[in-house]
């Protein structure tokens, strides 16, 4: 039986949920470092995991954190990629007195091998506490826990062994992460892990070098069921769309509707909710109105589509994407540490997604980081800037034209204002000419 | 400016701060209002490849100061 030297009566009753509980993760590693079977030469603390429930315990009674926030960055040349992270009761609990956190760009659409896998953990088990978080929020692999030596070292080894580097963190261009796309799912309009591996190669120098008033995220979604959720989490949202037609394959959507097919592929088979009702379940639902069905022949009004992907997900062998894809680019979304979260706004509604992706490198991503390095606060994410400065100002760094389908109502959002030089005439008029129409 | 008296300048206007020893990337083009953010944000990278700054981070904001100088660790409120 491996001992445990801190008694945590609070964090335990976190065992006794129906889920599985990192608690006993963190116990279960704690049991696999001493026990040792496969003999590791343990480069950092071997009892780490049981301060850290220690630790743990210890903010649960008394209801504050005992971690200190930041410290100097670890590896050399880089300003990102590795947390500082220092405990206030180093004494209390030596094992994790210095616990950084170290950020590993994750594989494009979060595909692994075995072998990967065994080795990014042979190397974590060694040369850190072996705990992890796959994945953290951004979409990073997250090593949780290491001593400030071993980050060089754990460096090293990832870059030459296994061909790995650090991700983002701090003021910088954040670890771009995407769908799985093209590899894997029909409705991916373009090919999310090219672009999301690409500019992350691009980029590396924004990357690794904190230069940005704030943290800047990319995400990429292949369409607009929103996988990664890049609408609310990225400061460049990339959503996959078409501009040509739904395609439509009306003997499929016969079968849908005669029961041969089930809808949303089986997913609500949980339960008896009666036959599949078209009118009801797409026709009705659809935000615009735009499809018709005279139980015979189902149509689409193009022009008034969104591209919602309602009609698609419920009657996939029958509906299709287009074939004119691209994405569209939503720029400001934000999680709410000033001013509360916000949800990104439609900037481009239409871009071809093809490499080397220069007309997204030079009219928006590009333009958008020059005007927000050069007019952002320091800590002010994109979101927060295009609210101080106007969504005008945001066309004009761009010079993307206004369109009425970035407002969602005429007079709600007033940011779209003509200026002299695109009136005909100006803003000044020959009273003259005036008064011959007009009385005064 | 010429990159020598650039570097002199920062190291020496860190040196003066009293009570302050991280600073944001801003900060640094201030010190040098006529060059280019996009020069001093390199030149500043420059200076930590030759280890005269460090960056020092909380895990979401970056800020910079001269090696060794100032809290390694701690609050990025609680400067001192
Ligand atoms: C010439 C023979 C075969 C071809 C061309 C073929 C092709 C494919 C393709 C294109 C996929 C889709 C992969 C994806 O999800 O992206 C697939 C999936 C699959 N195939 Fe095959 N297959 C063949 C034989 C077999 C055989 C013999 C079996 C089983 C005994 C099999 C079992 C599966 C399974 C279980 C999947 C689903 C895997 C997943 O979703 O990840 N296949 N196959
Ligand atoms: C106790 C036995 C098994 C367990 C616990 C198990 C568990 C799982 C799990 C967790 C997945 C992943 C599902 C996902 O994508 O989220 C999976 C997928 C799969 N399993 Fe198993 N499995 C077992 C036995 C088998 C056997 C005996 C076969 C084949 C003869 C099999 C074939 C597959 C295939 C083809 C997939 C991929 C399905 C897909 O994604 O389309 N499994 N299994
Ligand atoms: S976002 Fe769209 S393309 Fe990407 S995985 Fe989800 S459904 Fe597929
Ligand atoms: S994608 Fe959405 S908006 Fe377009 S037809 Fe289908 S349900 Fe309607």
């Amino acid at each position: 039986m491996v001992e445990f030297r801190h008694k945590t009566p609070l964090i335990d009753q976190l065992e006794t949920g129906p889920w599985t509980s990192f608690v006993s993760d963190i116990k279960r590693e704690h049991e696999s470092r001493m026990e040792n079977p496969k003999g590791i030469d343990f480069q950092f603390n071997q009892d780490c995991c049981d301060d850290l429930l220690g630790v743990l315990e210890l903010s649960y009674e008394h209801g504050r954190t005992h971690w200190k926030h930041g410290g100097i960055v670890g590896v050399f040349g880089y300003g990102g990629g590795v947390i500082g992270r220092y405990c206030d009761q180093p004494e209390m609990f030596p094992g994790v007195a210095h616990f950084h956190t170290m950020r590993v760009n994750q594989p494009m659409g979060h595909f692994y091998s075995t072998k990967y896998l065994e080795q990014i953990m042979d190397l974590w088990e060694r040369r850190g506490s072996g705990l992890t978080n796959m994945h953290g929020a951004t979409g990073d692999i997250i090593f949780l826990g290491t001593s400030t030596p071993q980050l060089e070292e754990v460096f090293y080894e990832l870059t030459h062994n296994i061909k790995q580097d650090l991700g983002g963190s701090g003021s910088n261009l954040r670890t771009p992460s995407d769908c799985m796309g093209q590899s894997m799912c029909e409705f991916a309009c373009y090919d999310t892990q090219e672009i999301c591996y690409q500019l992350t190669m691009e980029y590396q120098d924004e990357l690794h070098r904190p230069a940005f008033p704030y943290k800047f995220k990319f995400k990429f979604d292949g369409c607009p069921n929103c996988c990664v959720a890049s609408i609310a989490r990225s400061d460049i949202s990339f959503i996959g769309t078409w501009r040509d037609d739904i395609r439509i394959d009306q003997e499929a959507v016969k079968a849908y509707v005669g029961g041969e097919l089930k809808p949303n592929a089986g997913a609500h088979a949980g339960r008896d909710w009666g036959p599949f009702d078209i009118q009801k379940e797409v026709i009705g639902l659809c935000p615009t109105q735009c499809m018709s069905w005279d139980g015979s022949k189902l149509e689409i009004n193009t022009p008034e589509c969104t591209r919602c992907m309602h009609c698609i997900n419920v009657m996939p062998r029958a509906l299709r994407i287009g074939l004119d894809t691209g994405c569209s680019l939503l720029l400001g979304a934000k999680s709410p540490i000033l001013d509360g979260a916000q949800m990104a706004t439609l900037v481009v509604p239409f871009i071809k997604v093809e490499p080397p992706y220069d007309e997204i490198k030079e009219t928006v991503i590009e333009p958008i980081w020059d005007w927000w390095m050069e007019e952002g606060k320091n800590r002010e994410r994109l979101g927060e800037l295009i609210k101080r400065q106007g969504m005008q100002k945001v066309l004009e760094v761009t010079g993307f034209k206004a369109i009425p389908q970035m407002i969602q109502e005429p007079r709600s959002n007033p940011y779209v204002f003509w200026k002299e030089d695109e009136v005909p005439g100006g803003f000044k008029r020959d009273i003259n000419e005036f008064r011959k129409y007009h009385q005064r | 400016m010429d990159e020598e008296a650039a570097k002199k300048l920062i190291v020496e206007t860190l040196q003066k701060k009293k009570g302050k020893s991280k600073f944001y990337l801003k900060d640094f083009y201030k010190m040098l209002p006529d060059e280019k953010p996009r020069t001093v944000k390199n030149l500043v990278n420059k200076m930590v490849g030759e280890e005269t700054l460090e960056y020092w981070s909380s895990g979401s904001t970056t800020l910079i100061g001269l090696k060794g100088v100032g809290k390694q660790a701690g609050a990025e409120d609680e400067e001192d």
